[in-house]
This record gives C-alpha cells, sequence and structure tokens, in this order.
C-alpha cells in the first residue's frame, strides 16, 4: 500500500499573533513553526496502515526550505521519504491543492492523508479540494479508520456525535484529534532521519483565488469586573447574567 | 446574479446555521441586488421549505432521493455544483458545520470556486463582497475577497443571527439530479447521536471546566482545555481551543481555567464570558466580561442552586 501523508508547517500555538508591515500577514519575527498538531494524527495512521498492510509511506510538503524541518519530524516518526514541493509564492487553499494534486497524480497513492486543517489558516479545504481534483472519495474529521474486506469503514466528528461512513481506497481522509495517539520520533527514527532523502521539486505556479485585503488584531474586549471573591459573589453574578446581560 | 444558500438539514430537520444562511444571504442579495436562492438536499425534504420563508428564503429548490437521507459527500456535491450551474449561481454560502465545511471544498473543486471559510462577518463593499475570517485561531481577524467568478463563503455558526419574521411564502420547486452509484462512494451509513448535552459549536450557553452539573442547569454544552481532555477526563470533542474548537456561544463560563493563549484563542469571541478562579491574575480574567475570584469546588454548587432558583428549576 502506498500512502502519502500531506504536512504542513506553522507557527506553534504558543504564538502571539503580531500584524506585519505589508498589513497581510503575520509578523514572522520570534515565531517558531512546528509541525501542524493534526498532522501528527495523520502521520501516525500513515504509521498504522503500513504496519498493517506493508508497503511505503511518504510525507509532503509545500513551502519553502523551512518545511524541511517538519518533513524531518515526520521521518523521524517512521515515514520512509520526504517530497518537498518547493514554493514561496502566496497560495489559497485552492491553489496549495492544486500543487499537491499536481503532486499526488504521479504517485497514484492508495490512501492520502492530511491533518483536518492546518492551524494557521484555519480553512479544513485542501483535503476535499485535492480529493475532487483527483476524483477520489474523501471523508475529513475522521476519530477512526478501519479497514474490512475491500471496504474503509471510517468515523468522523459531527455535531454531537459520529457518522460512520462506508468508502474505500483510494481514499483521501483528514484526520482529527482522538484518531489515535502519535508516537514519539525515537532516537534512531532521529538518526536515521537525517539520512532519509527529502526529494525538491518546483510547483506550477497558481494564482490564488482568495486575497487577503487586510489582517488585524480582533477589537480587545473591554476589561470586564471582578464579581466578588468566593461563594458570598454568586447571587450577584447570577443577578448581573440576569438582568444585566440578559443571557439567563 | 443569482445568490445561492445551502440550507443543510439533518433528519427533516434544519439546523439553526440553515436559518442563519438563509438569514445572512437574504440580506447580502438585497445588498447586492441579486436574486436569492435556497437549495435544501435530502430525502422527504419538500415538507420543511416553508419555514425558510421566515427567515428571508424566496425561492427554494429541493433535491430529493432515498439515498440522500444520509449525507454523502460528493452526491451532494455534485447536487449543489449542479444547481450552482443551472442558475447560474455566482456567490454560494454554506454553513461552516461539519456537512458544510466537508461539503464546500467538493462544489468548489468542481465549479473552479475560491472560497472563503468560516466567515464571522460578511459585507458589500463597493458592489464587491467582502468577508471577515479568524485566523490562528481568532487570535487575529483577516479580510478577505474572492476574485474567481463564482466566490463561495462558508459561515461560522452561532455568529449570525436567526430571527424568524413573519416571511412571506415561498415558491418551492423540485429540482432532479442523476445521481450514480459512484456518488455514494463515501456514503454514511449510521449516525451515531450522543444523548443529552449540546454540541460546544452549536450551544448558545458553554460551561467549560470538569462541571456537568452546572451545565445540565443551563441546559449547556460542556466544554474542556487541553489539559483535561490530554489527561483523559474530557472526551477530546469537548476541546476549547487552537488545537479544538472555536466557540462562538453567548455565554461562556470558565470555571478553574487559567486561560492559556490557546484556549483563550479558542472562545474569546463569545458574547459573555464568566471566569471563576482562585488566582486573581489569571489571564482569564483579562478576556471575562464577569470574574468571581475564589476556588470553583466552592462556587459552583453556589452557582448551581442559585441558578436553580432564579430559573425556577
Amino acid at each position: 500500500m502506498k500512502i502519502v501523508v500531506c504536512v504542513n508547517h506553522v507557527p506553534d500555538t504558543e504564538t502571539r499573533v503580531k500584524v506585519a508591515s505589508d498589513g497581510r500577514t503575520i509578523d514572522p519575527a520570534g515565531v517558531n513553526y512546528m509541525l501542524n498538531p493534526y498532522d501528527e494524527f495523520a502521520i501516525e495512521a500513515a504509521l498504522q496502515l503500513k504496519e498493517k498492510f506493508g508497503g511505503e509511506t511518504i510525507a509532503l510538503s509545500l513551502g519553502t526550505d523551512t518545511h524541511k524541518e517538519t518533513l524531518r519530524k515526520s521521518l523521524a516518526m517512521g515515514i520512509d521519504k520526504a517530497i518537498l514541493l518547493k514554493d514561496n509564492s502566496v497560495r489559497d487553499s485552492y491553489s496549495v491543492a492544486t500543487a499537491i494534486a499536481e503532486e499526488l497524480r504521479t504517485q497514484s497513492a492508495d490512501c492520502i492523508l492530511f491533518g483536518k486543517q492546518s492551524i494557521d489558516y484555519y480553512n479544513e479545504q485542501v483535503p476535499g479540494l485535492v480529493a475532487e481534483f483527483l476524483g477520489l472519495p474523501s471523508v475529513s474529521v475522521v476519530v477512526k479508520i478501519e479497514p474490512r474486506d475491500g471496504t474503509v469503514i471510517c468515523e468522523r466528528e459531527i455535531e454531537g456525535g459520529h457518522e460512520v461512513v462506508e468508502t474505500k481506497f483510494p481514499l483521501v481522509i483528514a484526520a482529527q484529534k482522538g484518531l489515535n495517539e502519535p508516537r514519539y520520533p525515537s532516537l534512531k527514527g532521529i538518526m536515521s532521519a537525517k539520512s532519509k532523502p527529502i526529494e525538491e521539486r518546483i510547483p506550477k505556479p497558481v494564482p490564488p483565488k482568495v486575497e487577503t485585503l487586510a489582517m488585524h488584531k480582533p477589537p480587545p474586549k473591554q476589561p470586564g469586573k471582578i464579581v466578588g471573591t468566593g461563594a458570598a459573589a454568586v447571587p450577584e453574578l447570577v443577578r448581573l447574567l440576569h438582568e444585566e446581560a440578559k443571557v439567563i | 446574479m443569482k445568490l445561492l444558500a445551502f440550507a443543510e438539514q439533518r433528519e427533516g430537520k434544519f439546523k439553526k446555521a440553515a436559518y442563519e444562511v438563509t438569514q445572512a444571504g437574504r440580506r447580502l442579495a438585497d445588498q447586492l441586488g441579486a436574486e436569492f436562492v435556497t437549495l435544501v438536499v435530502g430525502h422527504d425534504v419538500a415538507g420543511i421549505a416553508q419555514s425558510l420563508g421566515g427567515f428571508g428564503a424566496q425561492r427554494v429548490i429541493t433535491v430529493q432521493d432515498a439515498r440522500l437521507r444520509l449525507y454523502s459527500t460528493r452526491a451532494y456535491a455534485k447536487i449543489v455544483a449542479e444547481v450552482a450551474k443551472r442558475e447560474a449561481a455566482g456567490v454560494i454560502l454554506f454553513p461552516a458545520s461539519q456537512m458544510g465545511k466537508d461539503l464546500s471544498p467538493r462544489v468548489a473543486g468542481k465549479l473552479e470556486a475560491g472560497i472563503a471559510a468560516d466567515c464571522i462577518a460578511i459585507k458589500v463593499d463597493n458592489g464587491e463582497i467582502v468577508a471577515t475570517r479568524p485566523v490562528y485561531a481568532g487570535k487575529a481577524l483577516i479580510d478577505v475577497r474572492v476574485t474567481s467568478t463564482t466566490k463561495i463563503f462558508t459561515l461560522r455558526p452561532n455568529v449570525f443571527t436567526a430571527t424568524p419574521t413573519n416571511g412571506a411564502a415561498v415558491s418551492a420547486e423540485t429540482f432532479t439530479v442523476e445521481l450514480q452509484d459512484a456518488d455514494f462512494d463515501a456514503r454514511v451509513t449510521q449516525v451515531k447521536i450522543a444523548e443529552g448535552r449540546p454540541d460546544v459549536t452549536e450551544a448558545s450557553i458553554i460551561v467549560s471546566g470538569v462541571i456537568e452539573k452546572l451545565a445540565d442547569v443551563l441546559g449547556a454544552a460542556v466544554g474542556a482545555s487541553r489539559a483535561v481532555v490530554d489527561a483523559g477526563w474530557r472526551p477530546h470533542d469537548e476541546q476549547v481551543g487552537q488545537t479544538g474548537k472555536t466557540v462562538s456561544p453567548t455565554l461562556y463560563i470558565a470555571c478553574g481555567i487559567s486561560g492559556a493563549v490557546q484556549h483563550l484563542a479558542g472562545m474569546s469571541s463569545s458574547k459573555y464570558i464568566v471566569a471563576i478562579n482562585k488566582d486573581k491574575d489569571a489571564p482569564i480574567f483579562q478576556v471575562a466580561d464577569y470574574g468571581v475570584v475564589g476556588d470553583v469546588f466552592e462556587i459552583l454548587p453556589a452557582l448551581t442552586n442559585e441558578l436553580k432558583r432564579v430559573l425556577g428549576k
């Protein structure tokens, strides 16, 4: 089984966002980047599929040379090889998906995994777009994958519950937290990742279909009031919620 | 120009997000001088179309098929794209629900449309739609415009209003879209709904912490911080924050949550925030409208009882 995991390199969750001088992006000064947290679930799922069915696992990322750090982490977790689609152009979900699909067309993978979303731009669009471009079935927000006699049973999270989805390989899956417990890279994994290959290719430029006009910080919340201390403050809190905020 | 809104239903009932998208769609269509069309997809759903009239729907198209009773990504996507093409819709709105987020990229791929996802505000500026959407889990907002011929916007649930009015009767039509077996290659066979509390992304009140009694008095959803989810005390689908869910309820009660930057990112767009924490310097108080300093184990029983009294439960 050939399994491709698409991974992204994103500002870590501790980042305090500052708007850059262009007024449209974040100021990268002092920002640490890391493997997108949801992609760890996708990598773990890929490794488990390989353990079950054999085959090859490939990590794929689109971005600048800095993405190699995330690709190395994927390799350290146990992925066999990596491909960097080297690009520093401004892209939206559509143009990212176009470049990834173009590479995947040459791969004929049985299973293509993504994290359910990148924690930078929060679009949750790329997996579905890639599946559409490749003409493959897709399941998003997946918390369970169970290959069974030529079919694959997935569970995806919906509001207040799960949907059980019956589908088949080749397939695009977007992984949600809860799918598995991602393994930590072993020392051996970290050492061997250094010698594993990272292939580089230059994707075709594609103009984005969504343009950012401005980035701004959300309006600061007005400082609230401390109603009081301890249980004695409770009647006043409930009165404020009931009469002032009118929310209960 | 036409504007098409996808009104999500499950089990023959509209989601609140369907009314929100309908109302926002009508307002936007009026501002653009566009014809407004609402689409309902499912099995045996023609009967519910009229209820969209109260939220501004004028013309409602239904596509019905027994195989559409439960959601199927590609079948639903084919229908939305076909209807959009037949109607020559220039703008398509979806709720940014789990269905809308799954469906919209597949429709976008078919129509070569750009998507502004999870919008929290949308307006017309010089005849062009400008949408505002959160990035970095709400630590920043971006204003975007979509430059493709067909433009797709998904609207975050619980942010746009859905206030029923005495709307006019809708004109309902049924469309037929040819569906093949291949359109059902990722097919929902079963829906497992957890009984009891509402989901964090849909609830109007969320109580976060490890506090079920208080949640039940308020009919609220239970939220959780990453720490308690990673410790296995609460299920991951309750996690609020940058690697969990981003929520915008009317009331968010944070109990014993200190307010890590990742958690604040996920909930600070709530309309009212109450914080209960024994550390008066906890960052959660910076975003709270009302704060109580003290031990949650002392305050929560008192709060639960006081709410029962006030709400007459």
